[in-house]
């Protein structure tokens, strides 16, 4: 049917067809060609771009500096998606299981995050954290505390601003994954006498798999290459992947080496989407 | 169907509560009147009339709707064609098509940042108003043609076939049908890419020119230098608006007419 239908658009949808395939060439592809060619130039005198062609860049990547600033970020990247997977799964597992009325109002309350100002959800964790926020207000006026804990700006702050970012990433293709499991598959292993627990660790679980994984790529590549939390809530001082390619671009000027990095980062970045999408599942949530 | 566990009700509301507390207690912070430390001083709604007093603020509004009003604009228009097209081919050229379309939306946001402005600092275009859309074009158009070809799925095709049968032409049908069919689609596409354009930062923050300062970057470039309770409004207002229109926008990708369903009972 589809073929013959096919034949018969309007010149108008085919060429805004062609036309939106050219608009993602030009400024989606062709900026990432650049950003590879670069990587393989060479720093000019005053911050330019002086095509002298180089291995330099990618060997400074092995940097045992550099190397520690990937670490962190990979470290950090993989303790988020963790966290998220865990805290996201109950909540997963009542929007795709609530009664039928109550779902809608828990999927939009849980799409609303989603797509919601980051930069600001992560800022509103500053009132909270900070010397004279909310949890050290609370710490002092009940006598817990006499001086301020610390929480801005260290490591904790941080990590809690990139799993409150992006548990959302995790949460959604969960949904998806959960819905798709035959609530009778649940009843026939509480009919087999499972416990509650058994019946979550054998039947749940490892059929939500699918959704772990998109959820998992989904949280891992954006916290790897995040650059507001650590500069917000980390105070930018100690070094993550984002921040350092910021500081290549916008501070030291220094192109060839800023698309360097951020060529590894695309580039794992990539190898983990196409690993996950061709799990069948992934393709349908990303 | 069974009800839920009540261990895993009070767990899954326990992780809602911990997405919107931080945002509920921004809201409240800015009707404190408070400047300094969490003690409550009483409400006031002096840190919203300072916003509204602060020409470089409401510049930075008429400069963020703008942008996000034309990048929508332009998105919806590239979408519906790339979404309807893609939706009737199959074969190399629409999977490529399909892979270009969803790639930007899996990217660091931080390298289509770079990426683009590497590009336009080459290509010698001036950064502004026209980089800040481009760049927002890049991830609205994606989004654009995710939303619309979720719909199109869903919808029989029999009822362009039969409108072909009577002699409509191409552009009948794809005015009187399809559009019209898309139409909550449409709505909800534009509410969304609308929200994400005026809520960017990453992409702006890179692609910006001096005079086009949008009101992300206006908050970024407020918390850097201290936080005030003006911050706090602005925030707030931000994290507001963006979250009815998602809210909006979610809803009406739901509202489907019911009579352009596929009819099958399987699903």
């Amino acid at each position: 049917m589809n073929h013959l239908s096919s034949q018969s658009l309007p010149v108008s949808v085919i060429s805004t067809f062609w036309l939106a395939l050219f608009f993602l060439l030009i400024f989606f592809f062709l900026p990432l060609l650049v950003v590879f060619g670069v990587s393989f130039a060479s720093r000019g005198l005053y911050g330019g771009v002086e095509w002298i062609l180089t291995w330099d860049n990618y060997r400074r990547l092995a940097d045992p500096l550099i190397g520690v600033i990937f670490f962190r970020s990979l470290i950090f990247a993989a303790m988020t998606t963790m966290v998220c997977a865990i805290i996201g799964f109950p909540l997963a597992y009542v929007v795709a299981r609530v009664s039928p009325g109550w779902q809608l109002v828990w999927l939009t309350l849980v799409m609303i995050p989603f797509w919601t100002n980051f930069l600001v959800r992560t800022y509103a964790w500053i009132l909270i954290l900070r010397a004279d926020g909310l949890v050290n207000g609370f710490l002092l006026t009940l006598g817990i505390q006499s001086e301020p804990l610390s929480l801005l700006f260290t490591d904790f702050a941080v990590a809690l601003g990139l799993i409150y970012g992006y548990l959302p990433f995790m949460v959604l293709p969960l949904i998806v994954a959960i819905e798709r499991i035959s609530p009778r598959l649940e009843e026939a292993a509480s009919d087999l006498y499972a416990s509650r627990g058994a019946m979550f660790r054998y039947v749940v679980l490892p059929l939500s798999k699918p959704g772990f994984m998109a959820g998992g790529v989904l949280v891992f590549i954006p916290s790897l290459g995040a650059f507001i939390t650590p500069y917000i809530l980390g105070g930018g001082q100690k070094m993550m992947i984002g921040t350092l390619i910021q500081q290549e671009f916008l501070v030291s000027r220094d192109w060839p080496f800023g698309s360097a990095l951020s060529f590894g980062l695309m580039g794992t970045a990539l190898i983990l989407w196409f690993l996950v999408n061709r799990t069948s599942l992934g393709k349908n949530v990303t | 169907m069974r009800s839920l566990p009540k261990p895993i009700l009070l767990a899954g509301f326990m992780v809602l509560l911990f997405l919107y507390l931080p945002v509920i207690i921004l809201i409240g912070f800015s009707f404190n009147a408070s400047t300094m430390g969490v003690a409550w001083k009483g409400f006031s709604v002096q840190w919203y009339e300072n916003l509204l007093a602060d020409p470089s603020i409401v510049e930075a509004t008429l400069n963020s709707l703008i942008i996000a009003l034309i990048s929508t604009a332009l998105s919806l228009l590239l979408g519906l064609g790339a979404a309807i097209g893609l939706e009737k081919r199959r074969g190399l050229r629409a999977s490529c098509m399909n892979t270009l379309i969803l790639l930007p939306l899996v990217i660091p946001e931080i390298l289509m940042g770079v990426a683009l402005l590497m590009l336009f600092v080459m290509l010698q275009v001036p950064l502004g108003f026209g980089s800040i859309i481009i760049g927002h074009m890049v991830f609205n158009l994606p989004l654009t043609v995710v939303i619309l070809r979720a719909r199109l799925r869903k919808f029989n095709p029999a009822w362009e076939d039969a409108a072909r049968d009577l002699g409509a032409t191409s552009w009948n049908v794809l005015t009187s049908i399809t559009l019209p069919m898309l139409r909550p689609a449409i709505v909800g596409a534009a509410l969304l890419s609308f929200t994400v354009s005026l809520d960017d930062f990453v992409v702006t923050f890179f692609v910006a020119g001096p005079g086009s300062t949008t009101l992300p970057l206006k908050v970024f470039s407020m918390i850097k230098t201290g936080i005030t309770p003006e911050v706090n409004a602005l925030s707030a207002i931000l994290v507001v608006v963006s979250m009815a229109f998602v809210g909006l926008s979610w809803l009406f990708q739901q509202e489907v007419p019911s009579s352009f369903l596929k009819n099958d009972s399987s699903s």
